[in-house]
């Protein structure tokens, strides 16, 4: 039972940092209906932003601002010098555009700061807190899983509650509708861009350190697992991003605790295809569902 | 389309044309009539398939640069009979596919004398075949797998690393002296180097020797169910049949769990400084201790006149690169290769080079012996202890020889450093 | 173009690669083998995706299972002591029909689903690959893959033809009989379905069309396609190793089909010969460059795979409809200025325009995407 316990707490945890890195995916669907494959690139490429200024300046709080204030402006640059100008003609040229670019991102990292892997500092400690000769969650899991609820509430309120958010989504669902009742589509097509790209920094910051480490590469199975994730959940939902991640999570711990890691990735697959057999457009599918 | 009435007609016109293009830019120098491939009157080239890029890259990619400085330093000092040495480095990204594409490259279309170093069991099997039926000598290979000592099946095909099985039973035997009645577990990878590695642990310590085996998946950095598995199982001394970056990641998930053993690693997840590199400012804490297994010169040690010679080399021709084990493997390969191509005369031919290999003559530059002969391909047949201890990772004790399941001492004196660091 | 006539077409397009093969070096005739087999891999999903409009990332996986099946059926064969001709093509339709079983499954399973939950789905197959080859390795060899004895070229043939020649006959004749194949599929009814579907399932279903039936049957014939290209890498490298068919294969393929141009067949052939001679030329050209030996160490590799991206990018961004849509512009371009010439030269010197068109698409071209519609879902 203790096994059982551990597993269960540890899957969560992982869960929590997939889950983080779904959202970006999430929000970059909802605003544009394109599945950005350099998503993984860039949040390495502010990651490490956010370790140089920490590195200078010893302080974790002010790399972590700047891989957030990082993500905004990369995400606006993408979406402005690439994205803006990729035709319509197919939903697969955004994907080669992305597909392009992860290239393109990586192999400047790979100059720049080598493709040795770097070890990053966290602000809590990660031993978990034993509660009544139970291990449960470590402190820097706790700080994983507030910073996910931040993001979920604060997208939740600005998507439901702010003028912005409605905007934003009448852009995304109805661009044309959007623009005759005056709102400026770029712009909010611009906005959504630089939105997931701060939370896909923010992301990245939190899982490299449970990861092997910093390296142009670091988040090339989590983009993977983490786009499984979205999948799982409903690429529309935030909530089901969260959910299909702690699912995931909990899925890869039982499995590589009971039956071996190896099978791990061929059980992921078999969460997904149940998942899809019942719900073709995940867990958390809009009720009607759209046409891509 | 409706247009073009034979699509699949135009299509193979345009690729013909596209292709003849290609074909006809090809280099026409090669054509001096030449009876051994790669060898000029003033040059002999090498290559090599490396993973300069991708995820592997970070481990690796440092490696043939350090062959490459030292090869540079030979042909400064007047290369090997006269001729330089050239070395070509393709960049197949750890990947199978591509290490078919580059070396065939390297052998059909640059005609490369000998392919060596070649790095990595899975790109490296997939061109095995390749390579020994064109008859082109492949040499040192840079894996631990024991496929490359087949000299029946593939008598162009060398090792150059204590393989997994060796590399196990050394270091099993120096934990059963060292803790005796310690409950030992393995922690390895879930290939061939996992697997090779529990076979040698269980030849040396029994069958049952083993309380606990857990296998990972470098597709899934979470460790944790593992190292919690052997945490349960009361394991003392762990042993590690994983790559540098999992090796950090069981130490780290173990201290994070207030798990604290002996870790006994393959020197393909044991360097001190690639493992310090991911766990950062606790390295010392974490690693004092830490058993691993080695053949080399210690690029820790600054009285070893081998490590002396090759970080002045490094300095010279390999500006700004880190001096570490990389350096050495790479600079050891570079220094047998060349051993091998002086003894194999004035006027090499692949014959002869492999003929030199077989001879026994070629001692290489490790603590223990190569395993070269006619009936064996295995490289370095041994291994030495190395022991972590404030903060540095040196040898202690007396090397040892596998032959078989018999491991001992061995107590030759390694080969001595020629003058300058090069073969006469 | 009917199957009376398309069968002398690609009757003469063996003959010509196969000739052509006698003036190639061998490495450039490995590089053929090796686009023929991607060829048909990318032409397959040309059908399933572009026809089909269904976004697979799952191809590499697919050509696994051909690799797979290839390397049993022909191992299997050698054991009972089979050679000669039987040895040679007895594999090939193993993995034809291995993967087309893998195909059935999969379009079974994922069959409803769409977009990117489709491109998820197969995303988690392909990923999935390595744990299988592990988890039953006793029969697929784990992470090594398998070795593979294949029949060499006949003893007739030894010393006029060399072995990458050889290699490169069978995998023109099988990418040559691949695409006739899907071309004359496309052109029929089935063709014409799933073009229907793809355009609005609900209509075409209305229209009498077997929506589920018709994306399995794609699905298949797709994977049949990838699993012939599979079968022929295994026959050229004589292995087959999970490491070969990753997800940066299957990115690479999809890349390749859309840079081709995903709308016709014949884009597969430009994104073929992309995929193996484009990234080879930037390697080729990046290593000779006169820099310093410390920035050496930081360009290798790296500098190759930036080039590459970047030429991605923009010929995104240039030429959204691919290679084969820049080509068919400047037919038409020249169509309209009044010329009549014949269609097959027409073909020909716009494919020797296109070879210079990844590293540099002709900039007046790229405005002609909105004419270009009306070629779209042509009957």
């Amino acid at each position: 039972m203790d096994r059982f316990l551990f597993l269960t707490v540890d899957g969560l945890a992982r869960g929590a940092v997939l889950a983080a890195f779904a959202l970006s995916l999430v929000i970059i669907w909802r605003a544009a209906r394109i599945v950005n494959f350099a998503q993984g690139a860039m949040a390495v490429a502010t990651t490490y932003i956010a370790f140089t200024v920490t590195s200078a300046t010893g302080s974790y709080w002010l790399g972590l601002a700047s891989a957030v204030a990082a993500g905004l402006v990369l995400g606006t640059l993408v979406e402005r010098t690439v994205m803006r100008f990729v035709g319509n003609t197919s939903p697969l040229n955004s994907v080669i555009a992305g597909l392009g670019l992860l290239l393109v991102l990586q192999a400047v990292l790979g100059m720049i700061f080598g493709n040795g892997y770097r070890a990053m500092e966290i602000p809590f400690s990660s031993s978990p807190i034993s509660i009544g000769g139970i291990s449960a969650v470590s402190p820097y899991d706790l700080f994983i899983f507030v910073c996910i609820a931040v993001i979920v509430a604060g997208l939740g309120l600005l998507f439901t509650k702010t003028p912005l958010g409605l905007r934003l989504r009448a852009a995304a669902f109805a661009p044309d509708l959007a623009q005759l009742l005056g709102v400026r589509t770029s712009r909010m097509l611009t906005l959504g861009w630089a939105l997931s790209s701060a939370v896909g920094a923010l992301a990245a910051l939190l899982i490299i350190p449970t990861e092997l480490g910093l390296n142009p590469h670091a988040l090339d199975t989590v983009f993977v697992y983490a786009f499984t994730v979205a999948v799982v959940g409903g690429l529309d939902s935030a909530g089901g991003a969260v959910a299909g991640g702690l699912a995931v999570g909990v899925v890869l711990s039982w499995v590589s605790g009971y039956l071996g890691a190896t099978l791990a990735p061929i059980a992921v697959l078999v969460l997904l295809l149940a998942v899809l057999l019942l719900r073709p457009a995940g867990l958390f599918a809009m009720t009607k569902e759209r046409t891509v | 389309m409706t247009r073009t009435k034979y699509p699949v007609l135009a299509a193979a016109t345009a690729a013909a044309l596209f292709l003849g293009a290609c074909g006809s830019s090809g280099d026409g120098e090669s054509a001096a009539a030449e009876d051994v491939p790669g060898v000029t009157d003033t040059t002999v080239s090498v290559g090599t398939h490396q993973p300069l890029t991708g995820p592997a890259a970070s481990g690796y990619a440092s490696i043939s640069p350090a062959t490459k400085a030292y090869f540079d330093y030979v042909n400064a000092n007047g290369g090997v009979h006269g001729r330089t040495i050239e070395y070509t480095v393709k960049d197949d990204g750890y990947n199978p596919a591509n290490t078919q594409s580059v070396v065939r490259e390297l052998v059909l279309q640059d005609e490369v004398f000998a392919v060596m170093g070649g790095l990595g069991t899975p790109p490296h099997s997939s061109v095995l075949d390749f390579l020994n039926d064109n008859e082109v000598p492949d040499l040192f290979v840079a894996s631990g797998s024991p496929t490359w000592n087949q000299p029946e099946e593939y008598p162009y095909t060398y090792g150059f690393m204590q393989d997994y099985d060796t590399e196990s039973k050394v270091l099993a035997t120096y934990v059963q002296e060292e803790f005796p009645d310690a409950t030992y577990c393995l922690f390895g990878q879930d290939d061939d180097f996992g697997a090779d590695f529990k076979t040698g642990l269980e030849a040396a310590l029994g069958s049952d020797g083993l309380a606990s085996s857990q296998v990972y998946s470098t597709a899934n950095t979470d460790v944790a169910a593992q190292i919690s598995a052997l945490q349960a199982a009361g394991c003392e001394v762990n042993f590690l049949a994983s790559i540098n970056g999992f090796s950090a990641q069981a130490i780290g998930t173990a201290a994070q769990l207030g798990y604290f053993p002996k870790w006994a690693a393959s020197s393909a997840g044991g360097d001190y400084n690639t493992l310090a590199s991911y766990l950062g400012e606790n390295t010392d804490k974490l690693l004092e201790g830490f058993i691993s297994a080695n053949y080399l010169p210690a690029y820790s040690d600054a009285e070893d006149e081998w490590t002396v010679k090759f970080r002045e080399i490094n300095d010279e021709y390999n500006p700004g690169a880190e001096f570490d084990g990389n350096t050495i493997f790479g600079m050891s390969l570079g220094y047998l290769f060349v051993e091998a191509l002086q003894e194999a005369g004035e006027n090499p031919t692949r014959e002869s080079l492999l003929e030199a290999l077989e001879s026994g003559e070629i001692k290489g530059n490790g603590h223990v012996p190569l395993g070269f002969s006619a009936d064996s391909h295995a490289g370095y047949t041994g291994g030495m202890i190395t022991l972590v201890s404030g903060g540095v990772q040196a040898y202690t004790g007396t090397p040892y020889a596998v032959d078989g399941d018999s491991v001992s001492p061995y107590t030759e004196e390694r080969p001595a450093m020629p003058e300058n660091g090069i073969p006469q | 173009m009917t199957p009376s006539k398309s069968l002398p077409a690609a009757a003469g397009a063996a003959a010509a690669l196969i000739g052509l093969t006698f003036v190639l070096e061998p490495f450039v005739s490995y590089q053929l083998a090796t686009v023929c087999a991607y060829l048909c891999a990318i032409a397959g999903l040309t059908v399933l995706t572009g026809s089909g409009g269904q976004l697979s990332l799952g191809q590499a996986a697919l050509m696994a299972g051909g690799a797979y099946s290839y390397a049993l059926c022909a191992n299997a064969m050698a054991e009972a002591g089979i050679e000669g001709p039987v040895l040679l093509l007895a594999p090939l339709a193993a993995a034809v029909l291995g993967a087309a079983a893998m195909g059935l499954v999969i379009g079974c399973a994922a069959g409803r689903l769409h977009g990117p939950y489709l491109a998820g789905f197969t995303l988690a197959l392909v990923v999935a690959i390595p744990a299988v080859t592990s988890t039953f390795s006793e029969m697929l060899g784990g992470d090594q893959g398998l070795w593979i004895t294949v029949e060499k070229r006949p003893d007739a043939l030894r010393g006029t033809v060399s072995n990458e020649q050889w290699q490169s006959w069978l995998a023109i004749l099988c990418a040559v009989a691949v695409m006739a194949v899907l071309h004359n599929l496309l052109r029929g009814r089935f063709g014409r379905q799933l073009r229907a579907v793809r355009d609005n399932s609900a209509a075409a279903a209305l229209a009498g069309v077997n929506v589920a039936r018709t994306k399995i049957v794609s699905f298949t014939v797709s994977a049949a396609a990838a699993g012939l290209g599979g079968g022929l890498l295994a026959y050229v490298t004589q292995s087959a190793s999970p490491g070969a068919y990753s997800l940066v294969l299957s990115l690479y393929l999809l890349m390749a089909a859309v840079i081709g141009g995903i709308g016709s067949l014949t884009g597969a052939v430009w994104g073929a010969l992309i995929m193996v001679f484009l990234p080879h030329s930037i390697n080729s050209f990046t290593a000779d460059l006169p820099v310093s030996p410390d920035l050496a160490q930081r360009l290798d590799g790296n500098l190759a795979i930036a080039v590459f991206g970047t030429v991605l990018v923009l010929v995104i961004l240039l030429a959204p409809r691919g290679i084969q849509g820049l080509i068919t512009a400047a037919v038409r371009r020249f169509r309209n200025s009044g010329t009549e010439p014949l269609p097959e030269t027409t073909a020909g010197t716009a494919g020797s325009t296109g070879s210079a068109g990844p590293a540099g698409p002709v900039p007046g071209t790229a405005s002609l995407p909105t004419k270009l519609s009306t070629t779209k879902g042509q009957p």
